[in-house]
């Protein structure tokens, strides 16, 4: 459908200097309003009932209130319609698009149309056969149909074609028109210039900042709630098209420089917007999956120093967090910690911090003299070394410490200032569960590695680990010691990560060595940690939380794909990195490394997005 | 009056084949020493060995009174000596400010490094304009200003520049032999390593003419300038 081009357009665009395509041959002015009707019918059709019983789960069965994944064909077609309204210069609405609106309606209408026949399928097929559809059903597949074809049609400004050369073998000449074709729908695609931002008093972007953030706590809620496969399937590709078609209309852009003019409070409202996570559960299930996501992004975090700023490639890092966690558990008051000591929580996780730090310098003294590659190989052995001596120091193959494979059981819930976080308390009238407080615990450490991280990204130390991760040689030039500086990295790193280690130790009543190895199907792992940074975002603080949450929350919720989790994992890995090594939130010097011809003159702002 | 800089007999060694065959010279203070040669003749290997980031395999190298030797690579900046490297090595990806701050790393004045960032945008207008951009973005010409710029940020007693010229148009270039004589007026001392011999030795007090790990000839500035085997070899006349 999308490579629809026909001969004849080819040669006509390959004569006007300036030509316009489109991918569906449907005159403008009926495109657009095709677009837009089809749409708001989208939009409409998700309020009639789409199929007669409620063994689709989600219950779409009722007329007049969308359930389910009606609620994310609804979003989607109201976004095309909205967009399409607003290509029309519609007074009020053209705030929406300051990037153009054509490539935004393109990938809205995709998304309702992928999500609504998504939906349709799953429907027919689960049920067996169309004839479970109820009218509804057919009228929003015909609607996101519709939507999709106007949006397809509408005209863009099309690449100056470039025959292929007819000497050319005929591999060479698929090839040459295969790259063509690509490029004509990626042109479709491609966002025009941003308009200017009108000037807007203090208060009102931070209020937009702050509307944001809970448009994006409501997305994150909903989709930590869905309750069955399809739902969080049709969840992830309609936020993943939403998401694209915002940022194409421009308003993600627009969005990114407001955050990072008023960097300070976008943190602060952040944290406040996770903090009433807990308060929109009323099941401490979901709250469990949200302090495993926190533990698992401030890992995440801490290895953010580690790779993102200092370059410095950590295979081993998980090692760092059972370091953390089994020093805070043998000093927890567990019956089956040898130690026997019951320190108070804060000189547990002082001393789970510390006892990181010290295994960081041991392991960073001897191989950050290494480079490159070989750092890698170490690193990776010492977080296997971690693991094995964990499991032999049993009071058998070694000495009693952490009790071997079975590892430090019972560990008993925190009091702090009498707050017992085992217990469920009701605040406002909410009840918190146990979950939910160590969530807010977890908050105050990840608040912490925040901090940490951008004071240290924006100082004299954090320029040392650009520098050296730029240019070892000039570095050392300007007198900086890349030893000591990369050492300061690692430690500082593995603190981090001890940190998190304490609470989770906790958190997770247990730990053992099988919850600290290389790659596991289960995060945090050295791989997952490594694999949320460089898909979030190196050197940026939003990438790796994001990247955290998605790799921890995906395979949670994808539990029926099995076996085949890792295979999908790799996928996403391997196009991730083909299309946007940078990461999905990228960092500005990242970008120039990626796309050196991208945009010249690049203002760089602080570390961190 | 002694020498700022004073290297005897320095040999340096890649592997078994010497770049350097023990060569003398010294740098007064206040002084524009250039070392001129071909390609190969070893004046980038001096410089890289006198910034410590080569070890030399013989002879001695006096600093302000100080061994060189002695002192690692990441020190020998707080003795004194700034080394804008051939090919300029700046950081790219940063920006022009950091850049700059980058060369004061060892310095912790924050009045005067503010102080001598503004020095550095007067003397190189461009960088002010641009100083929150990546430094990559900028010519080669610019890079070279940076370059030299951010050697200047750790208040050296002794600025080495290697090939500040290389790669430039003939305009940048003389912008930038400009501010080297501006430099020197200012009385910093340089020790310039150049292939442009003759822009090179017109603006130094004191030239040293390299070949193959060498010094084959030695004089002033104009001495060498008008030096008949020098007009032939590096001059290109017949």
């Amino acid at each position: 459908m999308t490579t629809h081009t026909t001969s004849t357009d080819m040669n006509t665009a390959a004569d006007t200097p300036s030509p316009t395509g489109r991918l569906v041959g449907i005159p403008a002015p009926a495109a657009r309003a095709l677009a837009t009707a089809g749409g708001a019918l989208s939009l409409v059709s998700c309020f009639l009932a789409w199929t007669w019983t409620d063994a689709f789960p989600g219950d779409l069965t009722v007329y007049g209130y969308p359930g389910g994944l009606q609620w994310l064909v609804l979003v989607l077609g109201a976004l095309t319609a909205l967009f399409g309204l607003a290509s029309y210069q519609v007074k009020g609405l053209r705030w929406l698009t300051p990037a153009g609106a054509d490539p935004a309606i393109r990938l809205a209408a995709l998304g309702a149309f992928v999500t609504a026949w998504y939906t349709v399928l799953a429907i027919s097929l689960t049920l067996g056969g169309v004839v479970n559809l109820e009218p509804g059903g057919f009228v929003v597949a015909a609607a996101t149909l519709i939507a999709l074809l106007g949006a397809l049609a509408l005209p863009f400004e099309r690449p100056k074609a470039d025959p292929a050369d007819p000497e050319d073998s005929g591999w060479d000449q698929f090839k040459h028109n295969a790259g063509q074709k690509w490029a004509v729908v990626k042109a479709a695609f491609a966002t025009g210039p941003l308009a200017p931002a009108p000037k807007l008093p203090g208060y009102a972007e931070i209020l937009l900042i702050t509307a944001a953030l809970a448009v994006g706590l409501g997305i994150f809620t909903y989709g930590i709630g869905t309750e069955y496969d399809e739902l969080f399937i049709g969840f992830l590709v309609s936020a993943g098209f939403g998401f694209a078609a915002l940022a194409k209309a421009g308003l993600i852009p627009r969005l990114g420089a407001l955050t990072a003019r008023h960097s300070n409070i976008t943190t602060c409202a952040a944290f406040v917007a996770a903090a009433a996570f807990p308060f929109t559960q009323t099941n401490d299930r979901f709250a469990n999956i949200g302090v495993n996501i926190l533990i698992f992004a401030t890992v995440a975090l801490g290895l953010n120093i580690v790779v993102g700023l200092a370059g410095l490639l950590d295979l081993g890092y998980v090692a760092f967090l059972g370091v953390g966690a089994y020093a805070a558990a043998l000093v927890s008051g567990s019956p089956s910690s040898p130690t026997g000591l019951h320190l108070p929580f804060w000189a547990a996780i002082i001393v789970g911090a510390i006892a990181s730090m010290i295994f960081g310098v041991l392991i960073g003294a001897p191989t950050l003299r290494l480079r490159g590659d070989y750092l890698a190989i170490v690193t990776l052995g010492f977080g296997e070394i971690f693991r094995i001596t964990v499991m032999n120091t049993d009071g058998t193959s070694g000495p009693d410490i952490t009790n071997g494979s079975n590892g430090i059981t019972s560990i008993p819930d925190l009091k702090i200032l009498g707050f017992d976080l085992g217990a469920p308390h009701e605040i406002f009238g909410f009840t918190i569960g146990r979950f939910a407080n160590y969530f807010f615990l977890m908050l105050l450490v990840t608040a912490v590695v925040v901090l940490v991280f951008r004071r240290s990204g924006n100082s004299r130390i954090g320029r040392a680990w650009v520098a050296i991760r730029e240019d070892e040689t000039a570095a050392l030039a300007m007198g900086i010691n890349g030893f000591r500086v990369k050492l300061v990295a690692f430690a500082l790193g593995a603190t981090l990560a001890g940190l998190a280690g304490a609470v989770q130790a906790h958190v997770t009543f247990v730990v053992t060595p099988e919850q600290y190895m290389f790659a596991n199907s289960v995060p945090p792992n050295s791989a997952f940690l490594l694999a949320a940074v460089v898909m979030g975002g190196m050197g940026t603080i939003a990438g790796p939380l994001l990247g955290a949450a998605l790799l921890y929350l995906i395979p949670t919720k994808l539990q029926f794909m099995g076996d085949y989790q890792l295979f999908a994992f790799g996928v996403a890995l391997i196009l991730i990195m083909r299309l946007r090594p940078e990461g999905i939130i990228a960092d500005r010097r990242r970008k120039l490394e990626f796309h050196e011809d991208a945009e010249a003159p690049t203002v760089l702002g602080k570390t961190g997005a | 009056m002694t020498a700022l800089l004073e290297v005897e007999d320095l040999r340096v060694s890649y592997g078994k084949i010497e770049a350097v065959k023990g060569i003398s010279f010294k740098v007064d203070a206040g002084q524009v020493v250039t070392l001129i040669g071909t390609n190969g003749a070893g004046k980038t290997t001096t410089l890289r060995t006198l910034s410590g980031l080569l070890k030399p395999s013989g002879g001695t190298i006096r600093f302000d009174g100080k061994n060189l030797r002695k002192i690692p690579a990441h020190k020998i900046v707080s003795v004194g000596l700034a080394h804008s490297p051939e090919g300029r090595h700046i950081f790219p990806r940063m920006s022009i400010e950091d850049n700059l701050r980058l060369g004061a790393f060892l310095r912790d004045d924050r009045a005067g490094i503010a102080k001598d960032i503004q020095r550095a945008y007067d003397l190189f207008p461009i960088l002010g304009e641009r100083r929150k951009q990546a430094a990559g973005t900028l010519s080669g010409g610019e890079q070279q200003m940076l370059a030299m710029g951010r050697a200047l940020m750790s208040q050296p007693k002794l600025l080495m520049l290697d090939e500040p010229s290389m790669g430039l148009s003939p305009i940048m270039m003389q912008k930038i032999m400009a501010t080297i004589s501006e430099l020197r007026a200012q009385g910093t001392t340089i020790l310039l390593v150049e292939q442009n011999a003759q822009a090179a030795l017109s603006l130094a007090d004191h030239g040293y003419v390299m070949e193959i790990g060498k010094i084959t000839l030695t004089g002033t500035g104009q001495e060498l300038l008008h030096d008949e085997s020098v007009r032939k070899a590096y001059l290109g006349e017949d």
